[in-house]
């Protein structure tokens, strides 16, 4: 297929241009090196899956995606633009959220609390505004307050509203957190191991919330994940990523059979 | 050479040896936290009720004879003796390793797993507790601490080295006093990095240090180390407060070396032994010596009580982790 | 049975966004209010005022301001002290510098000039965390004490190195000086209390509350889903300094209406504000209130058992505040991190159930 072209999907989804490439990227802490000379690229309305073995650098390239980490080495380009250094909140403002792999919910908040912290960089109205809250402030926070309960109504944790998120179980801080990710209405939302240590009817309903989001928001999404067979269902392509560098990138087909990612997955003496 | 070089020679001695002081202090302070991950703010405290116990014991004072009074309408005030230095100071010691005991039962205990900032608030609080405490037992009067340490400059030095500067310098003005302090403060710094290095209970100690979990998992006993640690610190406290009591009396401002050693470790590091050995120096020299160059020339003087304060500051925007802090990566 | 939300339903998210969402709690807020308006200033006699109610009002707004910083963006601060010396040194100033200026600009804008230094000490905080920014802000403390005590300027070249308040009235009413009527200090003060803590509560309970809230719980994530931690350090920093520094210029002027920096504004203010808010409760306005009666109270009711009643010494009786203040602290801290406020909140779910407790 061409790089540049829309396409449908067998779903009937529409692909569209990259928009979002790595190009080059290297990362590296002291004498370590964290990432090598990886290139790639997310399309718009894709899903895209990040995998490979622990320590292989997969949230370091989220982490450059979302500029936390400043690589040494590559370009970042954006719809279309290369991107310069920017700080991770202005990367924030301009339409990329993500989850974490820890849970990083703000535990002294309600889950409406966190959720409405996603909405903060569409808030914008000044300081006198808010303390006097009248006007501009109250209706801004009304508004917002709109879109936050849809989120909460997609991820059906209505009842949980109001309880401060330290006393939810896993599986529910872990949905909060994606709702607070939704709430930004992120234009590329990023995942890290969203699944990870629950149980099977838990990654089911993670599943389709994903799948839900891509499709009904149109909202393209970059995720990590270790569990192959929710990848390979809800991926549209894959990178495959080992010890710093790409081994493989193509659909879940292609990568299943590339025989570099069957030897890192299944083992083969490093030389 | 000048008399004014020479001057300038003699503030960096003394600030040099009142840098060792510091880095005595910053020394208690780090080893609390090393081994409980606690800021402890009453360490300074620690001195002055160390050193009120030890003017009490050597006076033979009768402890709460104020409030007996006051409650019983008494006038009772001393047993009549007057105990030797030595033996006083070993009663303290034991005082401060059943402080140590008493604070790890009645707080410490009952704070574990709670955020850092809680458990230094918990210290300030700790700081305020035993003001008022050693104020009741002993009496808030300032006391003059006298444990046989010579004190009064050192003749000797002034006059053999008055001939270097020329007609205007009458040789280097030590401390007696400041000397003998510098050297037990130095030798006990040294012991106790021979201490936490070398021996298995400072083995275990830097193990609780890591991570308290592991060091539970293969048997070291946290209650067990932080009763260590804190008498330790009492320990360090009782030092500093016989120095700095010998000097200038023991009184409430001697908490406030505390005050002082918390630059330190900005500087050092809350982790760092060595750091807090450089960091002490430094900020000794350095106070002395901007208050004798810049200070009273130019700003009117006792520019020592922010000084430190503003190094540190200045440094850390710089170079967050200290001076020899490892540089901190951040993960998500 | 009152204490119900059951039956006020909320419509709107506007009513479901307000303050006191049970209606007994607005009943007993308007209450209170009216109480302190219509009653109080009838009842006041001159040992009230100056020995509780003053000192009450005006550290309720320093402590709003330090729990805003500490409690709400969680930077810890121990420079308080020395920033209420900026807010009454900045009022003096003003005074003495424009005499005609309205007696509640001067305060307002003696708030501004200390946001303004706040902001400037606040900004290592990008840099430092926790224990160091705490440290560092002694560095402001000790630093902002020491200037005010040797440049002359600042205390208008006086021979004594005190400041004293000239006389102001607001309303052909005097509300510093000597003339002051109490009922009318206490007024002044109160209005100043009412419109910074309404404006305190909106702050926290919007956006700017949660950037700070945020910053507070888990700064990485924060910065990574949009808030800017300078922007957000900055202003906890500002508007907390705005409160300490108003706080300073009402205990200067309106209160002590004399004041040398070392003995009104030392190091021992900055852990009095530091304590109300914790026993009072971290990240709670009411809490900022609740921790500031009970450090004025306490002292007061102590001096007034042992000294009044016992006949013991002053300084025994100070002895044992000490003791108590500091156990009082490590017993909070132990039992209810979280201060009066939780308590409050805790009796409040008890209430709410009562008394069919399932």
């Amino acid at each position: 297929m061409n790089t540049q072209d829309s396409y449908v999907t067998a779903d009937g989804r529409t692909i569209g241009p990259p928009m979002m490439e790595v190009k080059n990227i290297t990362l590296r802490f002291g004498g370590v090196v964290a990432i090598k000379d990886i290139s790639f690229d997310i399309r718009e309305g894709e899903v895209r899956a990040i995998i490979g073995p622990n320590g292989a650098g997969k949230s370091s390239m989220l982490n450059v995606i979302n500029g936390f980490y400043h690589p040494q080495d590559g370009e970042v380009w954006f719809h279309g633009k290369k991107r310069h250094a920017m700080k991770p909140h202005q990367i924030a403002e301009q339409g990329i959220a993500r989850t974490f792999q820890n849970i990083a919910l703000f535990k002294g908040m309600s889950t409406l609390d966190n959720i409405m912290t996603g909405r903060l960089t569409h808030m914008k109205s000044n300081m006198f505004s808010q303390m006097m809250w009248w006007g501009g402030a109250q209706a801004e926070e009304v508004a917002n307050r709109e879109i936050v309960e849809k989120v909460i109504d997609f991820l059906e944790i209505q009842a949980i509203r109001k309880t401060p998120v330290g006393r939810l179980p896993y599986g529910f801080q872990k949905r909060v957190e994606l709702g607070r990710a939704l709430a930004a209405e992120p234009k590329l939302l990023l995942l890290d191991e969203p699944m990870a240590g629950m149980n099977v009817e838990e990654k089911e309903d993670m599943s389709r919330f994903i799948l839900d989001v891509n499709d009904e928001f149109g909202t393209t999404i970059a995720l990590i994940e270790h569990d192959m067979g929710v990848v390979m269902d809800i991926a549209d392509r894959v990178v495959v990523m080992d010890y710093g560098k790409k081994i493989g990138d193509g659909t879940p087909d292609e990568v299943r059979n590339n025989q570099d990612v069957i030897d890192a997955y299944l083992g083969v003496a490093h030389d | 050479m000048s008399a004014n070089f020479y001057y300038g020679i003699e503030v960096f001695l003394n600030g040099m040896m009142a840098g060792v002081l510091y880095s005595l202090v910053a020394l208690g302070f780090v080893l609390i936290f090393k081994a409980s991950g606690i800021f402890n703010y009453a360490q300074g405290v620690m001195a002055l009720f160390a050193a009120l116990t030890l003017v009490g014991f050597q006076n033979g004072q009768i402890p709460f004879s104020h409030l007996i009074n006051a409650i019983f309408g008494t006038n009772i005030h001393h047993f009549g003796w007057h105990m030797p230095a030595i033996l006083a100071i070993i009663f303290t010691l034991m005082v401060m390793v059943l402080f140590a005991y008493l604070v790890e039962k009645f707080v410490l205990k009952h704070l574990v797993n709670q955020e850092p900032i809680i458990l230094f608030m918990a210290t300030i609080g700790l700081a305020y507790f035993m003001e008022g405490f050693g104020d009741l037992m002993w009496g808030a009067d300032i006391k003059k601490l006298d444990v046989g340490i010579p004190q009064g400059g050192n003749i000797w030095l002034e006059e053999k080295t008055a001939f270097l500067g020329g007609p205007d310098f009458y040789g280097f003005y030590l401390d007696n006093l400041d000397m003998w302090a510098t050297v037990c403060a130095g030798l006990l710094v040294v012991s106790l990095v021979l201490f936490s290095q070398y021996t298995k209970t400072g083995r275990a100690l830097r193990a609780v240090a890591d991570d308290h979990q592991a060091a539970l998992s293969v048997g070291i006993s946290l209650r067990a180390i932080w009763v260590i640690v804190w008498s330790i610190a009492g320990f360090v406290a009782l030092v500093a407060g016989i120095m700095w009591g010998s000097k200038s009396g023991v009184q409430f401002s001697l908490s406030l070396i505390a005050l002082k050693a918390l630059p330190v470790l900005m500087l050092g590091g809350f982790t760092s032994i060595p750091g807090a050995i450089v960091g002490g120096l430094i900020i000794g020299v350095g106070e002395k010596m901007f208050e004798f160059l810049i200070g009273v020339p130019f700003l009117g003087g006792a520019t020592e009580n922010w000084f430190a304060y503003m190094l540190a500051l200045l440094f850390l925007v710089f170079r967050p982790q200290g001076l020899f802090g490892e540089k901190i990566i951040e993960r998500v | 049975m009152l204490y119900r939300e059951a039956g006020d339903f909320k419509t709107t998210y506007a009513k479901d966004q307000q303050t006191f969402p049970i209606a007994f709690d607005r009943w007993g807020y308007r209450l209170t209010l009216a109480f302190a308006v219509l009653v109080v200033p009838f009842i006041l006699n001159d040992y009230w005022t100056n020995a509780v109610v003053l000192p009450f009002l005006i550290y309720a707004i320093a402590a709003i301001g330090l729990n805003i910083l500490t409690g709400y963006c969680g930077q810890v601060s121990l420079g308080s002290g020395g920033f209420m010396a900026v807010g009454a040194y900045a009022a003096y100033k003003l005074m003495t510098g424009f005499p005609d200026l309205n007696i509640v600009f001067v305060i307002l804008l003696s708030g501004g000039i200390t946001a303004l230094v706040g902001m400037l000490f606040g900004l290592p905080s990008l840099r430092i965390k926790g224990f160091y920014l705490a440290v560092a802000t002694l560095a402001a403390q000790f630093f902002l004490v020491w200037l005010f005590n040797k440049v002359p300027w600042f205390y208008n070249y006086s021979a004594s190195g005190q400041i004293s308040a000239p006389e102001r009235s607001l309303f052909g009413f005097a509300v510093t000086g000597a003339n002051a009527h109490p009922a009318t200090s206490y007024l002044f003060c109160l209005g100043f209390v009412f419109v910074l803590a309404w404006a305190a509560r909106n702050l926290t309970r919007g956006a700017n509350g949660r950037k700070w809230m945020a910053i507070r719980d888990m700064d990485i994530a924060a910065e990574i889903i949009g808030v800017d931690p300078l922007k957000a350090k900055l202003t906890a920093f500002g508007v907390s300094s705005f409160y300490i520094g108003i706080a300073g210029a009402l205990l200067f002027a309106v209160y002590l209406g004399a004041a040398e920096v070392g003995e009104a504004f030392g190091i021992e203010k900055s852990f009095l504000i530091l304590f109300m808010v914790i026993i009072g409760g971290l990240g709670s306005i009411f809490g900022s209130f609740a921790g500031a009666a009970f450090m004025i109270l306490m002292p007061v009711l102590l001096k007034n058992i042992m000294v009044g009643q016992m006949g013991w010494p002053t300084d025994l009786a100070s002895h044992f505040q000490f003791v108590i203040v500091g156990g009082l602290i490590i017993i909070f801290l132990i039992v209810e991190p979280h201060g009066l406020a939780q308590l409050w909140r805790l009796a409040k779910e008890k209430l709410r159930l009562w008394p069919f407790p399932h």
